[in-house]
């Protein structure tokens, strides 16, 4: 019986579909069978970010609505062999599906595989309803901002409300440089007002835009530090103990000679 | 409720005055007295009367008070002029309760007590609490308090990490950090003085309360 991960924030763009798709693809890479599902009705998106967009042919409502049988629905990726994806309806808007039918979907996809994950649209209202419902688990992804992390706290209240236990935190497009001159949100000060797991920091990085519109998960690409942040969240969902990376860029040997030259 | 009217109303030399049985509840309190405007509506039209309301024992809110009144008032020509209770009315406001409380106020959350209110953790900014009584944070308070909140000015708030959106205590509402900041990462607490907001150290706070307390030892 696999286990059923939400991927929420509240806020929109923040990297909800992102991080769904990477930590989909990166659990898939462990070895993991993977299933996706876009539950954001009208506005889909995960289809695009992993290049799968051209071989829809029945979606989430689809399903919902006995049109086809679940399995149809299923888009396999390229890539793996283990990982699919069901997306969500673009034509329809998020009250044409009921939490009740997202989770009788996510129940019936969990003994097939080992994860589920569910991205979430933004908002708290009916389409986080449809998300969560099936959920076991949340990961609330938020970005060193006052905003997305003031949506962060308001949804991790929702879910606790609904007896999510200890849903975990990403922190998502972290700018080192910032960080350095104190104008970004401090790490330690986020988690100690959200006062939940950190499950990963995940720095910015262009390969991420450039990976979605190509259709190509960042995380597939291990000379982007994007990648190894998602490899390493994909690992500590599996149980691993996984240090925190360190944001700070590594010098070169030049930069060490320097550094050294100085000292000396 | 059969037989015994809950209301009676008696003519004195300065106007009307309403009985109210003490005994029944307010709501079928409230059909009564409607039930019984409603049928002298004819013989109720003439110069303005005033009313006194004597409540018994029972004791009524602001809010309770205001539906009576408003119920009278329907009458046109009737104005209510005061409530009277024959329990001492000051015994509620001398010993509010005060509740415990364990977990995180989050953005979206509000936690309204009648009372004191010790929480055991943090407001987070977006969420509040509001109190009749005092309210202490043992943890940060990020978010806003109203302490006070039907009017009490005695009220204060104390936080371990005084760190609010907003603070209110009774009608007053401050802002930091434009009105005020925090001076240092040590427990404060926020009162009135002369209708403005103040910031102290929690270890100031015995010399504005002069409660008297009895230590044991030397």
């Amino acid at each position: 019986m696999g286990e059923a991960i939400v991927v929420t924030s509240g806020k929109g763009g923040v990297g909800k579909t992102t991080t769904s798709a990477n930590m989909g693809t990166a659990l898939a890479l462990l070895g993991r069978k993977v299933c996706m599902v876009d539950t954001d009705i009208g506005l889909r998106n995960l289809d695009v970010v992993m290049g799968l967009e051209n071989r829809i042919v029945y979606d989430l409502i689809d399903v919902a609505e006995g049109r086809c049988r679940l399995n149809q629905a299923l888009v396999k990726d390229k890539r793996f062999e283990e990982l699919y994806m069901l997306p969500a309806a673009q034509t329809k808007d998020k009250h044409a599906i009921a939490p009740e039918q997202v989770r009788k979907i996510v129940e019936e996809l969990k003994p097939d595989y080992d994860y589920v994950i569910i991205d979430c649209p933004a908002g708290i209202e009916h389409g986080f309803d449809n998300a969560v419902a099936g959920a076991d688990r949340a990961v609330i992804v938020t970005t060193p901002e006052n905003a997305a992390v003031r949506d962060a706290d308001r949804v991790i209240g929702i879910l606790e409300k609904r007896g999510f236990e200890s849903p975990k935190l990403i922190i998502n497009r972290i700018r080192p440089n910032m960080l350095k001159s104190g104008d970004m949100l401090e790490i330690d000060d986020i988690c100690q007002v959200l006062a939940i797991d950190l499950i990963g920091i995940v720095p910015d990085d262009e390969a991420v835009i450039k990976g979605a519109n190509l259709g190509e998960p960042t995380v597939m690409n291990p000379a982007s530090r994007a990648a190894i942040a998602y490899r390493n969240i994909a690992r500590r969902i599996l149980g691993e103990t996984v240090p925190l990376m360190q944001l700070e860029e590594k010098s070169g040997m030049l930069g060490r000679m320097k550094k050294f030259l100085r000292l000396g | 409720m059969s037989g015994k009217p809950a209301i009676t109303i008696k003519g004195t030399k300065d106007g009307l005055v309403f009985l109210l049985d003490d005994q029944c509840d307010l709501a079928s309190l409230l059909d009564e007295l409607q039930a019984k405007l409603d049928k002298h509506e004819q013989q109720l039209s003439g110069p303005l009367v005033h009313v006194a309301v004597k409540l018994g024992a029972r004791r009524l809110g602001e809010e309770d008070k205001e539906r009576i009144r408003s119920a009278i008032r329907r009458q046109g020509n009737f104005l209510v002029q005061s409530f009277e209770s024959d329990l001492p009315e000051v015994v509620a406001e001398e010993k509010p309760v005060l509740r415990t409380m364990t977990g995180i106020v989050r953005s979206g959350q509000t936690v309204e007590h009648d009372g004191h209110l010790l929480l055991l953790g943090d407001v987070n900014p977006g969420g509040s609490i509001v109190c009749t009584g005092d309210i202490y944070v043992m943890g940060a308070l990020r978010g806003v308090a109203h302490a006070g909140s039907a009017g009490n000015e005695k009220a204060i708030i104390a936080a371990s990490l005084m760190m609010p959106t907003q603070l209110r205590i009774a009608e007053v509402i401050s802002r930091p950090p434009e009105e005020w900041t925090s001076a240092e990462p040590l427990m404060e607490y926020a009162y009135l003085r002369n209708g403005v907001m103040e910031l102290d150290k929690l270890t100031h706070l015995h010399a504005s309360r002069k409660e008297v307390m009895q230590f044991k030892g030397v």
